[in-house]
């Protein structure tokens, strides 16, 4: 009884112990961020390899998920003559949720896992410790470039995935069911606001690609510097990554939509 | 040559009562040891034992729980970071793995530390690389990626890396492991060179015993966290601690223990709770 008290203490600390650690960990990466503006190169590398990873997997999960949102719609909303209003349902639901939260579940799996594995193998492989003892900041050069540019492939992504969403629901809306191609589009025009929808979906996304970059970056240098160290930590960000996703979508949904 | 209280410019490096531990095991307890300016100096000892450990403190990488490591009269973990990168910029290390940068080409993990602290024209980087590079016998192989490279090429590319900002002290972990006879020759060679030529401080973690003591001004020998010899090679040759030339001699019985710490091998092996 005791042992298993004292075991729970040990974890509670622990867990305490990691939190203030990657907060450590963010203020420094933060402050770090200011030295990209002489080295632009760095951040651009970034971006093109995350979203290279990433692009792919997103275009076709959108398409199919936009395919799915409208037989799924089309078979209700013709229950209460309402199929032309496919177009503006499907679109909401794409930019408010849908969009953002795969994007960012997908992003957690594909690149936050990518992103500890690198950075774990940089740490098993010393090339950290390389780094500082040439007197050169890890954090200027490896984390803030990679998480910076985690932060401006969010945003593109889940435009990437709403918008080929809101084709695919087209494809099989107006193409496939017979829904009127004029309503379809001009409904969706009416109806979607910019800033109570678009604007929401953009913030939406770039806190999630701040979080996952956060905690994937942190995870890869808080490993411990082992294959098995790495492994763990990479398992740990795509868990840890989507669960936050999910969690701050509920928050931001509340904050946002309810006012 | 350098006794604990000798004159201070003549020394780099001054650890004094340094204690380390990694969680409940204590690496270092009261560490002494003076590494005198333009020499090469040896630290040997017991796999395990903390040489690595000792190069990172040195380095600052790690923190010691108690103690003091003066590099060049500063303490060198007293430092703001912009000291110590400064200070840092003045040692090269060469890491046990090499630790090149696996996304760079050879030329350019060499070129890097020129890239990152100064702003000199190509050619002038272009020449600088590839006289290190040739130095070590890599010329060649400047296009390869780190993961074409063998381990022993791997260090000898991180040495000329190492070399490029014209450091005062650098630390070698285990430079000789993983070199053939020839480029072993070569390499011994070279260490002796650079450090005459540059006026350097050389560092030089190592089991190679014979090699070691074949090119060390001064000799430290560190085991189960203490300093237990410190000497001229001839010293350690001639030393009359039966520990000290166990060590040297590389027996297999002696004072020093093959295993580590555990319990009683005939109690665990035919440990009854198991049956
Ligand atoms: N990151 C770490 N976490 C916990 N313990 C560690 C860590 N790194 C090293 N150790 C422990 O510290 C001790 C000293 O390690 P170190 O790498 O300094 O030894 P070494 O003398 O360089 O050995 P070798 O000659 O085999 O390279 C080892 O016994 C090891 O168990
Ligand atoms: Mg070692």
């Amino acid at each position: 009884m005791l042992d298993r008290l004292q075991g729970l203490g040990k974890t509670g600390i622990g867990f305490l112990e990691r939190l203030g650690r990657g907060h450590i960990f963010l203020a420094r990466l933060l402050l770090a961020l200011g030295s990209l503006v002489f080295k632009p190169g760095l951040v651009i590398r970034q971006i093109y390899s995350v979203g290279v990873l990433t692009l792919i997997i997103i275009i076709v999960s959108g398409l199919f998920v936009g395919m799915v949102l409208a037989l799924q719609l089309y078979n209700t909303l013709v229950g209460f003559n309402a199929e032309e209003s496919l177009g503006v349902v499907l679109a909401l639901t794409l930019l408010r949720e849908l969009g953002p939260v795969v994007t960012g579940l997908l992003f957690a799996g594909r690149a936050g896992s990518a992103l500890t594995a690198e950075i774990g193998l940089m740490k098993a492989t010393e090339q950290l410790s390389g780094l500082e003892m040439m007197a050169v900041d890890p954090y200027q050069r490896i984390f803030a470039p990679r998480f910076l540019a985690a932060v401006v492939a969010m945003p593109l992504l889940a435009a990437m995935f709403s918008a080929v969403g809101v084709l695919g629901g087209y494809l099989v809306g107006v193409e496939l069911l017979g829904v009127d191609s004029g309503a379809f589009w001009s409904q969706m025009q009416s109806n979607v606001d910019f800033n109570m929808d678009l604007m929401n979906g953009v913030i939406k996304s770039v806190v999630f690609g701040l979080v996952v970059a956060w905690i994937a970056i942190f995870e890869g240098f808080d490993c411990i510097p082992t294959s098995e160290g790495v492994s763990r930590a990479t398992t740990r960000t795509v868990v840890n990554a989507s669960l936050a996703v999910l969690g701050l979508d509920f928050l931001l949904t509340a904050l946002m939509f309810n006012a | 040559m350098t006794n604990n209280n000798g004159a201070m410019s003549d020394v780099l490096v001054r650890i004094r009562d340094m204690h380390f531990s990694r969680g409940n095991r204590a690496i270092f307890r009261g560490i002494n040891m003076d590494i005198p300016r333009g020499g090469i100096c040896a630290i040997m000892g017991p796999s395990g034992t903390g040489k690595t450990t000792l190069l990172k403190l040195i380095g600052a990488q790690l923190k010691p729980s108690q103690g003091t490591v003066h590099f060049d009269e500063r303490d060198i973990h007293r430092l703001s970071r912009r000291d110590l990168y400064t200070e840092r910029k003045r040692m090269g290390m060469l890491f046990q793995s090499g630790a090149l940068l696996t996304d760079l080409s050879v030329f350019e993990n060499v070129a890097y530390p020129l890239r990152e602290h100064t702003a000199l024209p190509e050619r002038l980087v272009r020449h600088l690389v590839l006289t290190r590079l040739h130095a070590v016998g890599l010329r060649g192989a400047r296009d390869l990626m780190p993961g074409e490279l063998s381990g022993g090429m791997a260090r000898r590319v991180a040495l000329a890396r190492a070399l490029m900002l014209d450091p005062t002290m650098i630390m070698y972990d285990e430079p000789f492991t993983g070199q053939d006879p020839i480029s072993m020759g070569v390499l011994i060679e070279l260490l002796h060179t650079v450090n005459s030529a540059l006026d350097l401080t050389s560092i030089i973690v190592s089991h190679d015993v014979q090699e070691t003591l074949s090119i060390a001004d001064y000799v430290y020998i560190v085991s189960d966290g203490v300093v237990v010899e410190g000497g001229t090679p001839d010293d350690i040759r001639h030393s009359s601690s039966d520990w000290v030339q166990q060590f040297v001699r590389g027996d297999a019985d002696g004072p020093v223990p093959f295993q580590f710490p555990a319990t009683d091998y005939q109690s665990d092996l035919f440990a009854p709770e198991i049956v």
